[in-house]
């Protein structure tokens, strides 16, 4: 599958209270109200201009700090169809995959706010539509790409009942 | 094979030696939620028809994040812990008690255990030589109902301390520098491992400090061995018998390994708004702080309130810059009051509240307003963190901030130790 869409660029060292800001603490039972104020602190236009299927384009240690899964969970409900950056932080990257949103370590240097990309999860590949130019990343780690391919964590419990991830 | 910490400990729970990259299934010992990441996780739970806790009496749900309640909804979230654990028989950890990772310490991680929690600075019960580490809400709700989790075994970052630390630098000034030498991605997917005759020296409080952020440099866990200082520390909780002594082997592999000299370091400070951007004292002073707070899982201990007090005793706080202190448990509360400390802090001018995260979270207890800036002893200076993107907070030991809250300025606090 292809997925397309525009990209938003955002700088290095995006922390988990830039996506899902602690003064919104009492919405994190209350998800898509929370989704309107994703990634607010790093850009206070995006939650509303964003459309479904645009892509979070960002540099070096994604997702810094908390554990709160809640950060991955909005930026997916907004309707982002992946996010790349130069390098993740360990905790969101898992959390990621847990809730099912594609995460891809790629050089994201030559893109800009508003090219066109389209990413072939299967192949491996970013295309830069608006520039011509096209970037490969390298395969999720297996056990990875088990709980991405059933759905996130939730769904392999439903279909397994246990960890099944040889 | 030679095993580094991290190694051994993992390597025990799944009855063979592994290595570094290798993906294992594992039991876990201790798991741990709190009331930001509980409720998401108890849902996940109920989605899965797994309303069950395998170990109860080492499940706990803590209410600290926003202890007691500022607003309606994170009452009803408070609630769902509850009924949870009512259900189960978990240990519920009410609003009166603490920072989950100062209660784990004290209460129920013990060395060689695998502790998982909805926390990224779980990792602090590494000091206690147990793979403590934080992971998001369905992982450790799964953990939780089943006992089990997946890690991939860290590569180890070993950490060789020699020296004594001078007068007014501490180990958050070490742990500070760590992370500004090293950057906040520098031991990203790693477990740290602290040693060396600096590390042997340290107490237990001063190991804590530094196992708790190591999530800051990107660290999957931040251990220590367990050694005497550990057995007495575990003795004093009424833990005596959940000590094992437990040390890597000499000619463990480490992906890489820095040696800090702690006699050579001078206070550290992190400026806005990442961790890793430190500067010595010399660089920082002067800055105006209108907040200062000392408190959470990072420096909220007894010796710290101590450190503390032994700079405010006698003395206030400069007019225009507000103090509040936050004890890290209800023991550490008893123990300060107790030793008078928490009298000494509200005779300078302190707004001593109740044991928890506090002001830390930006959740209640001490949001910024716009442009104002914090000096504060926590974990993270995030923009944002503290309940305010317009706000400013830099992070130091305990002894800056009373020195800074008594000049209304970063400064640095060997100018008050005799």
């Amino acid at each position: 599958m292809i997925l397309k869409g525009k990209a938003w660029i955002f700088g290095d060292s995006i922390s988990t209270d830039h996506i899902a800001p602690g003064r919104y603490f009492h919405l994190r039972t209350n998800l898509p109200e929370l989704a309107k104020h994703v990634l607010e602190d790093a850009n206070p236009d995006f939650a509303a201009q964003m459309e479904p299927g645009d892509f979070v384009v960002a540099g070096r240690n994604f997702g810094l700090g908390s554990s709160r899964e809640h950060a991955p969970r909005i930026i997916k409900l907004a309707g982002v169809n992946a996010v790349m950056a130069q390098s993740f932080a360990r905790i969101f990257f898992r959390n990621s995959i847990n809730v099912g949103l594609p995460v891809l370590e790629i050089d994201t240097s030559g893109i800009e706010q508003g090219d066109e990309l389209a990413v072939d999860l299967e192949a491996g590949t970013v295309t830069n539509v608006t520039k011509g130019t096209s970037v490969e990343f390298a395969p999720l780690p297996p056990v990875m790409v088990k709980i991405l391919g059933d759905g996130g964590l939730v769904e392999h419990f439903k279909k397994y009942g246990e960890f099944k991830l040889e | 094979m030679a095993s580094t910490l991290a190694e051994k400990i993992i390597g025990a729970h799944v009855g063979r030696e592994v290595k570094p990259g290798e993906i294992v299934v594992t039991g876990v010992d201790v798991t741990a939620l709190q009331d930001g990441t509980g409720p998401l996780a108890l849902q996940q739970l109920e989605e899965l028809g797994l309303v069950r806790a395998e170990r109860p009496e080492k499940t706990i749900l803590f209410i600290d994040h926003a202890a007691p309640s500022p607003r309606k909804e994170l009452s009803n979230a408070h609630m769902s812990l509850r009924a949870f654990a009512a259900q189960t028989g978990a240990v519920l950890s009410e609003i009166s008690e603490g920072v989950c990772h100062q209660r784990l310490v004290e209460s129920f991680a013990s060395p060689g255990d695998i502790l998982i929690g909805a926390d990224s600075h779980t990792c602090t019960s590494g000091a206690l030589a147990a793979f403590a580490t934080g992971m998001g809400s369905t992982d450790v709700g799964i953990g939780i109902a089943t006992g089990k989790t997946w890690l991939k075994v860290p590569e180890t970052m070993r950490v060789e301390i020699t020296g004594a630390f001078g007068p007014g630098v501490y180990a958050k000034d070490l742990i500070l520098h760590l992370i500004g030498m090293i950057g906040a991605d520098g031991a990203t997917y790693m477990a740290l491992e602290f040693g060396g005759p600096g590390a042997d020296a340290m107490s237990m409080p001063e190991r804590f400090t530094l196992s708790n952020m190591a999530v800051e440099a990107g660290g999957k866990t931040g251990l220590f061995a367990a050694d005497e200082k550990t057995r007495a520390y575990l003795e004093i909780q009424g833990r005596g018998g959940d000590y094992q002594e437990l040390a890597p082997d000499a000619d463990a592999v480490y992906v890489r390994s820095i040696e800090i000299d702690a006699s050579t370091l001078e206070p550290v400070v992190s400026a806005p708004h990442t961790v890793d951007n430190t500067l010595t004292i010399s660089a920082a002073q002067g800055t105006k702080v209108d907040q200062v707070f000392i408190g959470t899982c990072t420096n909220g201990r007894l010796e710290d309130l101590r450190i503390a007090a032994d700079i405010l005793k006698g003395r206030e706080r400069k007019p225009g810059t507000r103090l509040i202190v936050t004890p890290a448990s209800r023991t550490v509360y008893m123990q300060a009051a107790d030793e008078g400390l928490l009298k000494t802090f509200a005779e300078a001018g302190a707004l001593v509240t109740g044991p928890g995260c506090g002001a830390c979270v930006g959740v209640h207890g001490g949001i910024l307003g716009d442009g104002e800036v914090c000096l504060a002893t926590q974990n993270r200076n995030f923009q944002g963190r503290m309940g305010n993107a317009e706000a400013f907070i830099y992070l130091a030991s305990p002894a800056t901030a009373a020195a800074s809250a008594i000049k209304g300025e970063i400064t640095d606090p060997r100018e008050f130790l005799s």
